[in-house]
């Protein structure tokens, strides 16, 4: 698989480091109420979809920054690559 | 009911084999079962065999959306062992290993399972500690563990690379019972052995939706019409996630990742029994019609293409030339992929749903074939009885929420590196 990077243009998947679903974005918050439950479904759970995915691919080979890969699961074809920090503030994270 | 015996094969082939019947009838599904298991695999067969064999359940269906044995169980690496650490799982594969050994005789079908020992290598001195506690541990539950010594393993297989500047062998952790099975026979002499016992296998029967009110499931849509059932389990291996969103269970402690496997063309006999690499993800045994079959890691990203990428191919052939350099002139004959349900701490799950009468069987990673008849067992107990066959205790969905996950390779919760 070749992961266009925003920054790097086409590189080898091989590149890369492999997290999983990009939802891992959204750690919840520790202090609030029934934080048990959501850090659980946070940690252990995944839809897992049989189609478009949201993943987060680490390029550890290269500028080590973290990508948010758009990519479809049941024939691995990359429609879209963004930069995990781009993705995150626009969640409203780390400002 | 016909029984395959010696002399049965003698007789037929005498009398120009007019005498032999379906192994398994093709039948119209009913309106209604008692029991529906969803998946025709070694899982759900072996389940089906069980719950007719010993918990007296017979008007059951197993519903399969291609044909029986088409998916994992026909695509594995064919290996079986019970040599595992922790006490959630070492009494189960155990259990499992004490099917397989009785297996051909229970169901009277010829699955070759042949006990040629499955031999784990170790590098360095910190891993033969590991493999000792491990050793130990599996002697604790009554299981068959040696460990070996540099020339031990060098007397079962002197054709390694022993010397190998970077990893060196140090030894190795042999399981003298366990082995192989032909993987495709176990499919059908589970599925052989169901129906003759009143299970209705249907194949070309895809599960599209459930019907499912206040709570209580009361059927299937399948692709040949609407199949009522007092309780259906699900036994499907990588697409459980596509199966139980159909029920409105849209999140699973799994993600399904491809794992390929590799068979060279045939050669003279080589392997003594099944080898693996300590310090590359490499492990490989012969088939009997010579050819080796190995596999490695899976390749890291979740997927449901039933076919992996070549940087894996290329590193699974690496640990192998590392390890046994002589099998480097071999050709590869076929590389294929399956669909392995990967959990959240490596370790599978059998259990009820937060919906009544829909049970669970998944989450296998890419060691279900060796716990086909176990998991078959413990699944009919489940769906029989409605409580947990006592090895298979710890496989609930809550042990992710109490903390009490069976975590083998202490990688946490990341179902890529488990």
């Amino acid at each position: 698989m070749i992961i266009n990077h925003p920054l790097l243009g086409p590189r080898d998947s091989q590149e890369f480091v492999y997290l999983g679903d990009a939802n891992l974005i959204d750690r919840p918050d520790w202090a609030a109420e029934g934080a048990v439950d959501t850090f659980h479904d946070y940690l252990y759970q995944r839809t897992n979809p049989a189609g478009l995915h949201q993943e987060l691919w680490f390029h550890e080979q290269g500028d080590r920054s973290w990508l948010v890969v758009t990519r479809n699961t049941l024939t691995h074809e990359i429609t879209k690559v963004e930069l995990a920090r781009d993705v995150a503030r626009s969640r409203g994270r780390s400002k | 009911m016909m029984r395959y015996s010696g002399f049965k094969v003698i007789k037929e082939a005498l009398t120009g084999h007019k005498g032999w019947t379906p192994a398994w009838r093709d039948h119209e599904p009913k309106k209604h079962y008692d029991i529906i298991i969803i998946g025709g695999g070694g899982h759900g067969l072996a389940t089906a065999y069980y719950l007719a064999k010993i918990f007296g359940k017979a008007n059951v269906a197993v519903l399969e959306k291609g044909w029986i044995g088409g998916g994992n169980v026909g695509r594995n690496t064919t290996i079986i062992r019970s040599n595992y650490l922790l006490d959630g799982n070492e009494p189960f594969y155990e259990f499992s290993m004490k099917l397989w050994e009785n297996l051909e005789q229970d169901f009277n079908y010829n699955a070759m399972v042949s006990q040629r020992g499955v031999l784990n290598l170790c590098h360095t001195d910190a891993q033969r500690d590991a493999f000792r506690r491990r050793g130990n541990g599996m002697r604790l539950n009554g299981v068959d563990a040696e460990l070996l010594d540099r020339e031990g393993v060098r007397k079962l297989a002197p054709f390694l690379n022993f010397d190998n500047a970077r990893f060196p062998i140090k030894g190795g952790l042999l399981q003298p019972r366990g082995g192989t099975v032909r993987h495709d026979a176990v499919a059908w002499g589970y599925a052989r052995g169901a129906d003759q016992r009143g299970v209705d296998i249907i194949q070309n029967c895809e599960v599209t939706g459930f019907k499912i009110e206040n709570g209580k499931v009361l059927g299937v849509e399948t692709t040949r019409g609407f199949i009522g059932a007092n309780k259906i389990g699900c036994a499907v291996a990588g697409s459980s996630g596509k199966v139980m969103a159909q029920a409105g269970i849209h999140r699973l402690p799994i993600e399904s990742h491809v794992l390929q496997a590799f068979v060279s063309e045939g050669l003279k006999p080589v392997i003594p029994g099944v080898i693996t690499y300590g310090a590359g993800h490499f492990y490989v045994s012969q088939s009997d019609k010579g050819g080796l079959v190995f596999g490695g890691d899976i390749d890291g990203y979740n997927t449901y293409a039933q076919r992996g990428n070549l940087p894996v191919v290329e590193d699974v052939c690496e640990g192998g030339m590392s390890l046994m350099p002589m099998i480097g002139r071999a050709r590869l004959l076929r590389i294929w992929g399956g669909i392995m349900d990967m959990s959240m701490d490596g370790s599978p799950i059998i259990d009820k749903t937060d919906i009544d009468g829909l049970y669970f069987n998944g989450g296998w990673c890419y060691g279900g074939f060796k716990a086909t008849p176990a998991s078959g067992w413990c699944f009919a107990h489940l769906l029989a009885n409605d409580q947990p066959h006592s090895v298979a205790t710890a496989y609930r969905f809550d042990r992710f929420r109490k903390g009490l996950m069976i975590d083998e390779k202490g990688m946490g919760a990341q179902p890529n590196l488990h």
